[in-house]
């Protein structure tokens, strides 16, 4: 087993726990790793961090994503992301509807991801279990209304057929909430997933089992490698590298602290990456907003396409 | 080739009767008023480079009372019921039409664009995008999709450039004020005189004071606007250097934020294409308003079986193209809007010839002795990576490319940071639709060039900008 990485405050107070219940069986402990490009690579700096239950016992491992990793799911989201935008609506569709079939029949397990590393309780872990599956529901249904919601034919004031269609923006760089560390997650990579972007999300720090879960998921449900691409690690070492790499054409957050905000704000600068570092202003619970139309803006450009009527 | 061919039209002057000013000042809650500062500068005529009228430069202090009376009308204007306020902008698109020919003229002598285009293009989509916008103030519920209960931002800080001096004010203001916004605009110091103009009419039409405000002056006035603290949303056109250097000043601020800014875009010639118009379509995109467009089609790709054709028609064609007095109804190419923007061209064009391009010029038309001029010109034999290929000339200036295949179109094409418009020319429907599709760029002329219209959006990927303007995605920015 590789050297834990620096252990954040609320993971691990005991590590020795791992040797307990001598007389019992020993538990196969796991390293969950990255899901990049459709496969489960472990970080290429060799990190992770140990990861244990609300009584500090050590349930397992998570990597520890390098900037180096970041680059690498950049570059392979980027590759994904002609092929993807290109898939059919009703494709994308099917695919995002498989994913929350997967889900609901990890249920019990997501549920317990939720509650792991000190999640609160079981009622209200179920409930964001099943607002997560149900949000991917929702979102499946988008899949092949994007253009007609937010599209449109402009009345323009001569011979010409024009019509603004909505695109998807490119590639997205994700940074989910701490918590609720499924559902804020799965709110913020459906509508990119949706709208035909391909993503690279790093998920909630303190909380990291969902994310390794979800990325299971993705690898069961169809969807085509590089298309999600999940990073667990340390918000702080990688936030300022979500700003400045070029190769995204948006970057959204929640979760984040004044100052990293402006400093994603600062970092997009350069390229002109599309900036969202306050997605969290609608709380992922509100389903009337994480539904609607308004929660997959961010993830869309438009092109206004004209050409001249008549023989 | 015909250097020597001037046609002998009688010229065809505008009477200029517009009444100037000698100088003006600053149009804050609902006056004209001195700037509280001393400094002035003065307006040229870029055509003879007569003193035109002079100017006050705001200051810190004006810009301050500026923001000021925008907030104070702002508690007004935005619970003002919105069938009022689309009557207010309703007058002003009348008055507008009223006084189009003083606002054309006006137009051409302070920028130096041809009469016929600041008559037959600028004032009057400056009118349809006021009435356009009119039109959306009781109807913005259903505008956004996902917003049901849309609310206007606030101050809005509004910086525009010197190309199209009016048309961009219509384009910040009308938008801004239908969704029940008060704004604080700059515009160009080059150009300020059609939106003092504008002033007037504004008062003419009682738009309450405070409403819209109006600041001269240049880069530092400029600054100072979109980093005040009163302001709450910026709007800016322009270079993708300044446009960066705002998104920094409003990085950790609530200011939303949108920018139009830069080109270098393509314009693609199939060999299929009706050629007659694609040569219109390229004149158009490039020699409309002396190539003083963001949205330009300066990087020509024509596909390489009708390369010399095209070129030699090209080459006719603008060798008739008529530069030369902006208020001569026969003129095509007007004067370049400043001394500092000619010498950026004139250096632009010596960099293609140094980076071994071939350029052509073939164009007789005589030029004054005064003023600032510079001949439509295309450079042949560009390299990719030639900097009069990559980076925005904002001049009459064209690079002439070519491609074998759509694919290579297309990846030449989005090879650019910028993403603002494209052009396709053939006239195969399926094609149009594919490589239109693949087309990084938010406007994508099929088969025409340079069309603009209030109804629909503008506005770039990548580093062209943030956002749309026009139409109702372009309300998007101004509510909340």
């Amino acid at each position: 087993m590789k050297a834990a990485g620096t252990v954040s405050p609320h993971i691990s107070r005991e590590s020795t726990t791992m040797s307990k219940n001598s007389n019992s069986r020993v538990e196969v402990i796991k390293t969950w790793k990255l899901y990049v490009g459709g496969a489960f690579p472990r970080s290429e700096s060799g990190r992770s961090t140990e990861v244990s239950d609300a009584r500090g016992r050590t349930i397992g491992h998570v990597c520890r994503a390098s900037r180096k990793d970041l680059r690498d799911a950049v570059e392979i989201a980027g590759k994904a992301a002609g092929a993807w935008s290109r898939r059919t609506g009703y494709n994308r569709g099917q695919i995002l509807y498989r994913m929350a079939e997967m889900a609901e029949g990890r249920r019990e397990e997501l549920t317990q991801a939720i509650r792991d590393c000190g999640g609160g309780s079981l009622s209200e872990a179920r409930k964001e279990t099943n607002a997560t599956i149900d949000r991917l529901v929702s979102m499946a249904g988008w899949t092949d209304k994007v253009e007609q919601v937010h599209g449109c034919r402009n009345q323009v004031a001569g011979p010409y057929h024009n019509m603004s269609i909505p695109e998807p923006v490119g590639v997205v760089g994700v940074i989910a909430p701490p918590t609720p560390s499924l559902l804020g997650l799965v709110s913020m990579i459906g509508p990119a997933l949706a709208t035909g972007c391909t993503v690279v999300a790093l998920g909630s720090e303190p909380h990291p089992l969902p994310t390794v879960l979800l990325g299971e998921i993705c690898a069961t449900s169809d969807v085509p490698p590089g298309v999600v691409n999940l990073l667990t690690g340390r918000k702080s070492e990688l936030l300022p590298h979500f700003g400045e790499h070029r190769a995204f054409d948006a970057v959204m957050a929640a979760g984040l602290s004044a100052r990293q905000r402006k400093d994603l704000q600062i970092g997009a600068v350069d390229a002109l990456v599309r900036c969202h570092p306050n997605l969290d202003s609608r709380p992922f619970d509100d389903e009337d907003h994480w539904t609607s139309p308004a929660a997959l803006t961010p993830c869309l450009e438009v092109k206004t396409m004209w050409h001249p009527v008549g023989v | 080739m015909n250097k020597e061919a001037t046609w002998e039209y009688a010229p065809a002057p505008e009477t200029t009767s517009v009444s100037i000013d000698d100088r003006y000042g600053l149009f804050i809650d609902g006056k004209f008023v001195a700037s509280r500062g001393r400094t002035r500068f003065d307006t040229i005529n870029p055509s003879n480079e007569k003193t035109i009228s002079s100017l006050a430069e705001a200051g810190k202090a004006d810009v301050d009372a500026a923001v000021a009376a925008a907030r104070t009308a702002f508690r007004k204007w935005s619970r003002t019921s919105p069938l009022t306020r689309a009557k207010y902008l309703y007058r002003i698109a009348r008055r507008i039409q009223e006084r189009a020919r003083e606002l054309a003229i006006l137009e051409t002598i302070d920028g130096g664009k041809p009469i016929k285009e600041s008559r037959d293009v600028d004032i009057p989509l400056v009118a349809q995008h006021f009435f356009h916008h009119a039109g959306w103030c009781d109807k913005l519920r259903w505008a956004v999709p996902g917003n049901t209960d849309p609310r206007p931002i606030g101050v809005c800080a509004q910086v525009i450039p010197w190309n199209f001096p009016l048309l961009m004010a219509a384009w910040k203001l009308a938008p801004a004020l239908a969704c029940g916004n008060t704004v604080v605009l700059k515009p160009a110091e080059t150009t300020s005189l059609t939106a003092l103009r504008l002033a007037e009419i504004l008062e003419e039409c009682e738009l309450p004071q405070g409403v819209v405000n109006i600041v001269t002056g240049a880069g530092e006035t400029g600054r100072r606007l979109v980093e005040h603290k009163g302001v709450d949303k910026v709007a800016f056109t322009g270079s993708t250097e300044v446009g960066k250097r705002i998104a920094l000043a409003c990085a950790g601020t609530r200011k939303r934020v949108t920018l139009e800014l830069g080109g270098k875009s393509p314009n693609i010639i199939f060999a299929d294409a009706a050629i007659d118009q694609a040569i219109e379509g390229v004149v158009a995109g490039i020699w409309f308003n002396q190539g003083h467009v963001c949205c330009a089609g300066s990087r020509l790709f024509v596909e390489e079986s009708i390369h010399d054709t095209f070129v030699r028609r090209l080459e006719h064609r603008m060798s008739k193209l008529r530069v030369g007095d902006p208020l001569d109804k026969n003129t095509d190419v007007g004067a370049i809007n400043s001394r500092e923007q000619l010498d950026r061209i004139n250096h632009y064009m010596q960099c293609g010839v140094e980076e071994g391009a071939t350029i052509n010029q073939s164009n007789g038309s005589k030029m004054p002795s005064s003023g600032f001029w510079c001949r439509p010109t295309f450079f042949t034999g560009v390299q990719p990576t030639a900097r009069i290929a990559r980076e925005e000339i904002f001049g009459p200036v064209l690079s002439v490319m070519t491609f074998r295949t759509p694919e290579e179109a297309i990846e030449r094409a989005n090879d650019s940071p910028y993403g603002l418009s494209a052009g396709v020319w053939t006239d195969k429907g399926s094609k149009v639709f594919d490589i239109a599709a693949r087309l990084k760029a938010g406007i994508v002329w099929c088969n025409t060039y340079n069309k603009f219209d209030a109804s629909s959006p503008f506005g770039g990927f990548k580093e062209s900008g943030w956002g749309r303007e026009g139409g109702r995605h372009g309300l998007a920015a101004y509510l909340t």
